[in-house]
């Protein structure tokens, strides 16, 4: 009796064993997305849209045969919770790879935990010094800040304005701008007038405004994410500020129209192409990927797809180029998303290489028009 | 002549901005006024105004000013329910119990209108247009006057009904002295409902008229809470005059701190001074000093 249940047992682990075999194991992907928290209106739609992506490489039948497991945590925007989170991804869960998280903060904590464990990782923030110095397992989709300042300050270039205004939000975002926007000035021969801030929570910035009314700039560039500019654009228009104001990428969603109203006509920003992807040209590298995202963000979520759940997307869909290339250990997806070359995404098209792990140039940015409630281009 | 015209414009903006911190720290000293305790949720009711409006607005597509109704009557009985759940259950709780009581109650605010209403940023339509108007040089928008206009008519609704009514008389009785107020047969249970029912409504009216300008959150209680109360301690709590003129100092010199010194400086020169005030002038710039009598 003891050796019949003993064969029955072998059999039927034998029989697990082998069906598991059959089937191979999901690859894991790690996610941290500041879901909640202050950066939420960045987390939300990526780990919406990194969900969404990875469902539908699975629908397809997987990468190389095999499906995606994604496993997400929510960071909070802190950095100390993104680190614990980067641990449990990479000691528990084994991933082979992270994408995230949202914030720059976030994203430099997490750095040395996956350089030490040999982890790459995508990440899905916008500071440029993420990837600068390049870290040997660390990459980026978000478009630098400094490719933002840089498509501002060429179209100031074309119509000769040389002094401008800068009035920048005093947290991490605005800080970096504002770096950015002091470094590259002298370059495109423009002469910073004055330099202001505002607190995230002001609620009334006439009193900066005033002062750059009175000074001699030719164009005031904003510096800052809902709902600071917003406040800034009616300020603007109550006090009849007659030069061009310039926001930056951080309100390129309708969201900024909205809350603006009638001050935001005329306003000009950088923004990643999703924003205008039905008025590219037929021919622009971009516009599959664009029309495919925006039209998947619709159909799942019902609402208009943003350029920060763009980022997700671009990192979903590097690495499962990667792992198609370069199999599914860590390193030779490192290897494979460093070889990446004109990749078209959202943010833009990327091109890695050993000297450059955010893979940009400032064509990622259009610089678009807010005219009746809708962006146009600016030629 | 531009330095005198930008200064006329720091002015007419801090009094702008003043005016809004003016209403908000009124609503404190309602109910630091008869109950002794400072009400962290403040800020929360400022921010259920503008919330509750717009989604009246736009959600049940009411007029405007039957949304504004709604608004205020749905944060007054916010108010109440908040006094009798949580407030009045603590027999005998010291003031600083309570303070912590309603920052928790802001906490749970906070979080429910976020899980009900998303974090989103919404802004309100102006009430008569967005046309700046100009005022020597300097400019303002149509809602400033109405921020004014209201605020006014609080400060002299308060004045009557704290110094003319029997009700008034008897929660400043309150304030002074529970104990005496009790034995005169004031029902000081009642006094105490009544402050947060009309603290809450001033203050839900001023999220109101103020969220047009400032637009509205989950979150943009905290820091007009706070500024808020910077107003009404500048005021010594009290006197509602004081209150008004301690917000409009304080938002006064924000504004030209901003202006003129740095706008990076901002918050600080206005915490500093709080600072200040609390260490030479600790019970308001307009309030004599307490005399105890024997």
């Amino acid at each position: 009796m003891k050796k019949l249940v003993s064969t029955a047992f072998a059999s039927f682990a034998l029989l697990c064993l082998s069906t598991a075999a059959l089937a191979a194991p999901p690859i894991k992907i790690g996610a941290l997305f500041a879901v909640t928290g202050p950066a939420s209106f960045l987390g939300e739609p990526e780990r919406n849209t990194a969900q969404m992506v990875v469902d539908e490489i699975n629908k397809a039948g997987g990468v190389k045969g095999r499906k995606l497991e994604l496993i997400t945590y929510d960071t909070g925007g802190d950095a100390t919770k993104a680190v614990q989170l980067a641990n449990k991804l990479v000691k528990n869960d084994q991933v082979v790879a992270i994408i995230g998280p949202s914030t720059t903060g976030d994203s430099m904590a997490i750095i040395p935990v996956v350089e030490k464990a040999q982890v790459p990782l995508i990440s899905c923030a916008a500071g440029s010094k993420i990837t600068e110095p390049v870290k040997k397992w660390v990459f980026k989709t978000a478009q630098n800040d400094g490719l933002a300042v840089a498509r501002i300050y060429e179209q100031l270039k074309r119509e000769k304005k040389t002094k401008v205004a800068i009035l920048t939000v005093s947290d991490g975002f605005g800080a970096s701008g504002r770096e950015q926007l002091k470094a590259q000035a002298a370059h495109y021969g423009i002469q910073i007038l004055s330099d202001d801030t505002y607190g995230p929570k002001d609620t009334d910035m006439t009193a900066q405004l005033a002062k750059i009314r009175g000074s001699q700039a030719q164009a005031l560039i904003c510096w800052g994410t809902n709902p600071g500019p917003a406040v800034i654009a009616r300020n603007a228009k109550q006090l009849g500020l007659s030069i061009p104001v310039y926001m930056s990428h951080g309100v390129s969603s309708k969201k900024f129209i909205e809350l603006a109203g009638d001050a935001a006509e005329g306003i000009r920003l950088p923004s990643g192409k999703v924003l205008v992807a039905d008025l590219l040209p037929k021919n622009d590298k971009q516009r599959n990927s664009l029309l495919a995202f925006i039209k998947d963000y619709q159909n799942h979520f019902k609402a208009e797809g943003d350029h920060f759940g763009g980022h997700a997307w671009d990192a979903v869909m590097l690495l499962k180029g990667a792992i198609e290339r370069g199999g599914d250990t860590p390193a030779g997806i490192r290897n494979a998303l460093e070889n990446t070359r004109n990749f078209p995404g959202i943010g833009g098209v990327f091109s890695y290489s050993a000297k450059d792990h955010a893979g940009l140039t400032k064509d990622a940015f259009t610089l678009v028009e807010v005219r009746k409630k809708d962006w146009v281009l600016v030629k | 002549m531009e330095l005198l015209n930008q200064v006329t414009q720091f002015v007419i903006s801090g009094l702008a901005t003043g005016s809004i911190y003016a209403l908000i720290g009124l609503s404190f000293a309602i109910i630091f006024n008869s109950t002794g305790i400072i009400n962290f949720a403040q800020g929360e009711f400022v921010m259920l105004g503008g919330v509750l409006t717009i989604f009246s607005l736009n959600v049940l597509h009411l007029p405007l000013l039957a949304a504004i109704v709604v608004a205020v009557a749905v944060t007054t009985i916010i108010g109440l329910l908040f006094e009798r759940l949580a407030i009045r259950p603590l027999k005998n709780a010291t003031p600083l119990m309570l303070i912590i009581i309603t920052i928790g109650a802001s906490i749970l605010i906070r979080g429910l209108v976020m899980l009900l209403w998303g974090k989103d940023t919404q802004a309100l339509p102006a009430f008569s247009g967005t046309d700046p108007i100009s005022i020597a040089g300097a400019t303002l928008l149509p809602q400033h006057l109405w921020i004014f206009g209201v605020t006014v008519l609080v400060i002299i609704g308060c004045r009557l009904f704290f110094n003319h009514t029997i009700s008034g008389k008897a929660m400043r009785a309150c304030s002074f002295n529970r104990r005496a107020a009790n034995l005169v047969g004031i029902s000081v249970g009642r006094m105490v409902l009544f402050s947060f029912v009309i603290s809450a409504a001033v203050g839900s009216l001023a999220g109101v008229i103020i969220a047009p300008l400032t637009m509205t959150a989950y979150d943009v209680g905290v820091m007009l809470g706070l500024k808020g109360f910077c107003a009404a301690i500048m005021g010594g709590m009290g006197s509602g005059l004081g209150t008004v003129l301690g917000g409009l100092i304080l938002g006064t010199l924000e504004s030209l701190g901003a202006g003129l010194i740095s706008s990076g400086y901002k918050d600080a020169i206005a915490f500093f001074i709080l600072l200040l005030i609390l260490f030479i002038r600790p019970q308001g710039l307009f309030k004599k000093g307490e005399t105890e009598r024997v």
